[in-house]
């Protein structure tokens, strides 16, 4: 199955992009689609231990299942306020 | 009320206005508003800063929000609390953020307004990046976890200091 992926701010710049389509298997979880976006971008591989993430705009974990079509984004730590 | 993420520039006066007037219609009614700006800093650990960019998984942000509000009433007699984040380019003296939150008594209102920025700070899906007039760099603080049972007790803690 084919899901979208974001990648915001570092990873965005990383990557060299923001939009992405991964092809993960059925039952794949958020940190398969991880482990397919880091395949093909290997800068942001780093990130493994301090991305969050986000399945249809709403928090993920890392163990959530992922169904086709879904959006996934990846975030990099976060420095927003002041 | 505005929205909650935008590249305007923000105006704490009117979220304040706006706030107090909501909080009068609700419970004891409104006794005292707090508000928080955060403004763009000159200097970064010694380096000049030019100007900075903030990014924002804008829907996300929205909910996260409302979330950290929802928080807020939670831990201090209902208080209303309302957030706003700018994103795009900010120039030096800038507002970046603008919390307001408004609360029957004084303590509730303070408390819950440091609450709300404590929580922007570790969860909201927003992004610094700094420019240098010798280079830029990203800012990267807190990995944003909402269900960290023990950063919301940091920022409980931090509130009520």
């Amino acid at each position: 199955m084919r899901v979208k992926v974001q990648l915001y701010a570092r990873l965005r710049e990383l990557a060299g992009g923001a939009e992405w389509t991964c092809d993960v298997p059925t039952g794949a979880t958020v940190a398969d689609v991880w482990r397919a976006i880091a395949a093909d971008h290997p800068a942001l591989a780093p990130f493994e231990r301090s991305v969050s993430s986000a399945r249809n705009e709403e928090f993920a974990k890392r163990t959530t299942a992922v169904a086709d079509g879904d959006e996934v984004a990846f975030l990099p730590p976060v420095s927003g306020g002041a | 009320m505005s929205p909650s993420v935008t590249s305007s520039p923000l105006s704490v006066e009117s979220l304040v206005v706006a706030l107090e007037r909501e909080a009068q219609t609700r419970g004891e009614g409104c006794g005292a508003v707090c508000s928080f700006v955060g403004v763009v800093r000159a200097t970064h650990q010694g380096r000049s800063v030019t100007h900075l960019e903030y990014e924002a998984f804008a829907p996300l942000a929205e909910k996260t929000f409302a979330l950290i509000s929802g928080e807020a009433a939670e831990h201090f007699g209902g208080a209303l609390v309302a957030i706003r984040h700018r994103v795009g380019r900010l120039q030096i003296g800038e507002a970046s953020v603008v919390i307001a939150a408004a609360a029957a008594h004084r303590a509730e209102a303070f408390h819950a307004c440091r609450y709300a920025i404590e929580r922007v700070k570790q969860i909201a899906p927003v992004w610094k990046h700094e420019f240098f007039v010798d280079g830029h760099a990203w800012v990267e603080g807190a990995i944003a976890d909402p269900a960290d049972d023990e950063a919301r007790r940091v920022a409980l803690e931090r509130a009520c200091a």
